[in-house]
């Protein structure tokens, strides 16, 4: 029996998804190639003028810098968390504290760090009072590394979130079973730790990489748009801020929505590669 | 003691560094009144403002609406087709990891574009619901999948009707109490996610809680700091209740 009401609901969700998720993307490619006189690939040529390379070369950069930094980092907690000689009330502040800060994100995020470690912030201002002067040492909160830096605080989280399942299975046997073999704590890792790993690292630095690349308003909040990023750009076109044809801002969506395709799809190769001498299924 | 051990301890403290200055920098700013006095005036200052609570609530509804929609639409469309067409899993999966490739900056590109009417859907705040659906939808989706996969639908489902129950009870009495943790769970998640939420707010140009502090933050830097440890508070309490409810279902969320 397959009542109606069910098609009904099923229907109903396929056709909202359709309408308002599926059909905008659509929109974006065909706005991207159609100009006011017909078919044409300026906008896509577009993205090779310098305002525009340069949006991507950020954006690719702090993407790639804040996930790796999430990824070690997260990691390396994350092992040093769960393991059985850790305190079990660490590991609950951990795990709870990054359930937070994972979300802690976006405008509060960006001010806290301004608060912090902005022109202003207190952190500046007291380094400044001991005689050390990081603005002065080149350092900035409003550029790719003082955004990677902020990045980094909804990432690590993140990546303790994502790796803790994966890093509980690994079993503390196969580490005996190495020792008892003659391997060092180096080698346990090399050959046997990180292999079982990889696949659930590469699927976690993923993960990072497109929150950072798909994030707008912590850096909106943090640079007010004076950073070229991808997502600052398309805002820009958005609201009128600047003299671009909404078919710049289709182009620069579609080069993002690109970009995040071949990444997951780089991702299921080498997460192939990586899961090779595992048992097939 | 092994090597990554030592590595180990070596990065904790590092890390709690890193994670505590900026919230105690952040509160002790909020509390800073000029010179070397401190107190609550900005806080008072803040609690004055009109547009706290309005965007406050505003906020709130949205993340309600969104709520409501994922139960209504997404909740019932999941336990049908796991019921009834299975074939259909691969479009859903589809639909749930297209969120995560078109941004939300991309989507509100496309949004704009495609619409442009009618005005009582785009002229109300409302409106931010259907994206916000599409952002909760990654995350609800893997939560409700969890919870469906733990569960024999059809053997509950036959069990029910051959004790005469109609569909509606059995979703009711039998398939909701057994998805309750992960439904909470995507519930609260959503909560934190749209009370947050900027991209799309500020693009179309809607009043939130985030958008508001924003504004005052170009502004008025203490009360900003002090409305980012209102909003940490806020966060903090919506993943308590998730790791309360939820136990098990890793809290994750959208909007960067």
């Amino acid at each position: 029996m397959r009542p109606l009401i069910a098609w009904l609901s099923i229907g109903a969700f396929v056709a909202v998804a359709t309408a308002f998720l599926v059909a905008p993307t659509l929109m974006l490619a065909i706005q991207s190639i159609y100009g006011d006189d017909g078919l044409t690939l300026e906008y896509i040529l577009s993205m090779g003028e310098y305002r525009y390379r340069v949006a991507f070369e950020n954006s690719l950069l702090l993407s790639l810098g804040s996930a790796t930094v999430g990824v070690v980092a997260g990691g390396l907690i994350a092992h040093a968390v769960l393991k059985p000689s850790a305190p079990r009330w660490l590991r609950s502040v951990v795990t709870s504290f990054s359930a937070v800060a994972a979300n802690f994100a976006g405008v509060p995020l960006a001010f806290a760090f301004i608060s912090t470690l902005g022109s202003l912030g207190l952190l500046t201002q007291w380094l400044k009072g001991l005689g050390f002067d990081i603005y002065a040492a080149g350092f900035s909160l409003y550029s790719i590394s003082g955004l990677t830096l902020t990045y980094s605080y909804f990432q690590i989280p993140l990546m303790l979130i994502i790796i803790t399942p994966a890093i509980e299975a690994l079993r503390p046997s196969w580490r005996e079973a190495a020792e008892n073999l003659g391997a060092s704590g180096g080698q346990y890792w090399r050959m046997i730790g990180l292999p079982v790993l990889m696949p659930s690292l590469l699927s976690g630095w993923i993960l990072l990489f497109g929150s950072a690349f798909s994030a707008y308003a912590t850096a909106y909040a943090l640079t007010s748009g004076n950073i070229g990023l991808v997502t600052t750009e398309i805002s820009n076109v958005l609201s009128g801020n600047v003299m671009a044809s909404p078919q710049t801002g289709a182009a620069l969506s579609v080069g993002m929505i690109v970009v995040m395709v071949g990444v997951l799809a780089l991702s299921s190769v080498l997460a192939r590669r990586a899961a090779r001498w595992m048992p097939q299924r | 003691m092994n090597r990554m051990g030592i590595i180990g301890w070596l990065v904790l403290p590092l890390a709690a560094i890193y994670f505590i200055v900026p919230l105690v920098m952040t509160l002790a700013f909020s509390l800073w009144q000029g010179g070397s006095s401190y107190g609550f005036a900005s806080y008072r200052v803040l609690m004055g403002r009109p547009q706290l609570p309005s965007s406050l609530l505003l906020s709130t509804e949205l993340a309600g609406a969104t709520a409501l929609m994922l139960v209504v639409l997404l909740l019932p469309a999941m336990i049908f087709m796991n019921l009834y067409a299975p074939k259909l899993r691969p479009l859903f999966e589809f639909i749930a990891a297209l969120p995560f490739v078109v941004p939300a900056i991309a989507l509100v590109a496309g949004l704009t574009a495609l619409f442009t009417g009618p005005e009582w859907l785009l002229g109300s705040p409302f409106y931010l619901v259907i994206p916000y659906f599409f952002l909760a939808l990654p995350y609800a989706y893997r939560s409700l999948d969890v919870g469906l996969g733990a569960l024999d639908l059809t053997t509950l489902t036959e069990a029910g009707q051959s004790l005469g129950a109609t569909m509606g009870q059995i979703i009711r009495f039998v398939v909701l109490p057994n998805l309750r943790s992960a439904l909470v769970g995507s519930l609260l998640l959503t909560l934190a996610v749209v009370i947050g939420e900027f991209t799309f707010a500020n693009v179309l140009l809607f009043r939130t809680f985030a958008v508001f502090m924003n504004q005052i933050g170009q502004h008025e830097a203490t009360e900003a700091a002090a409305l980012v440890m209102v909003s940490f508070l806020i966060t903090w309490g919506a993943m308590l209740g998730v790791l309360v409810v939820g136990r098990g279902c890793s809290p994750v969320g959208g909007g960067h």
